[in-house]
């Protein structure tokens, strides 16, 4: 899905000449992530999709100096979190950045610890007391199986959503991740671990019950 | 589950399980990765778990990306056509 390079400059051509779809399809592309990083910003939905909308604007203002020293997408991404952090200031709201730039702060196990013996264990310290089990290939592609996964993803923090978002259903790479939402690579891939782990919990107990 | 001897050197479940991304990304330090091999070759509960990381991951690639409402779309080509 991702625009590369090569094709990345065409399209800024297409769009500089005032071509409306390259425009939709851009949007098309970067929208749903757009609104998802600027939740990390705001605290709504709606005030996300303003914020999103409002990136849009900035972009087509600022398409003729748009240089090209950084990919199309960073810059895009960069207007947006400019745009979301104004908001969040304006609206009195304390920005995030211990989420962004923190998240290590908090532990927070991947795995419910009871889950596992005690490391103490004289004989299997920390070892698993009830081991996952394979899942059903064939329940992993039913419509219940995506709308669980769906609503895993909603149910996280913003930021942990915006980077998992990114990563595994976007396909970024974490450089990209690390660009957009301009965090250390030890951040990107704490937010990643602690979201994957998530949806795979959810996962669990549903292929779990569904048995 | 691994056997018993020399446990300071091993990774438990429970400390596996925290890695996994780590090990997914291509981040563990060359010893740390050895450990981590060493343990899912000999731990089946951490062979099924690590499979269904990768399985998580492989799903959420499958979703479909959201789309956008008509509204906001038009809204944002009248603002294209504008900006022309």
């Amino acid at each position: 899905m991702a625009l590369v390079e090569a094709v990345e400059s065409e399209l800024l051509e297409a769009l500089r000449a005032g071509d409306e779809d390259a425009f939709a399809q851009l949007v098309r592309e970067y929208q749903p992530s757009l609104v998802r990083v600027a939740r990390i910003y705001v605290p709504t939905q709606a005030a996300a999709e303003e914020v999103a909308q409002e990136t849009w604007l900035g972009v087509l203002k600022g398409l003729d100096r748009f240089e090209g020293r950084s990919s199309l997408r960073t810059w895009i991404f960069r207007i947006l979190t400019n745009i979301a952090k104004t908001r969040a200031q304006r609206d009195g709201r304390t920005l995030p950045f211990s989420a962004l730039q923190d998240p290590g702060r908090v532990p927070e196990a991947a795995v419910d610890a009871d889950r596992f013996l005690d490391p103490e264990h004289p004989r299997w310290p920390g070892h698993w007391t009830v081991r996952p089990e394979p899942w059903p290939e064939d329940a992993l592609i039913s419509a219940e199986t995506q709308a669980l996964l769906e609503e895993a993803i909603e149910a996280l923090p913003a930021n942990q959503r915006a980077v998992i978002s990114l990563r595994d259903i976007e396909g970024w790479s974490s450089e990209e991740v690390r660009n957009a939402l301009e965090i250390s690579e030890t951040n990107q891939r704490v937010l990643l671990h602690r979201a994957r782990s998530k949806v795979r919990r959810a996962l669990e107990s549903y292929l779990g019950d569904n048995k | 589950m691994s056997d018993r001897t020399d446990q300071t050197t091993q990774l438990s479940c429970q400390e596996l399980v925290e890695l996994v991304t780590d090990y997914l990304e291509g981040a563990l330090s060359a010893e740390e990765h050895s450990r981590f091999e060493a343990h899912i070759s000999i731990c089946d509960g951490c062979g099924v778990y690590l499979e269904q990381m990768r399985t998580t991951v492989r799903l959420l690639g499958k979703l479909p990306v959201a789309a956008l409402p008509a509204g906001a779309e038009r809204d944002l080509l009248d603002a294209f056509r504008g900006w022309r």
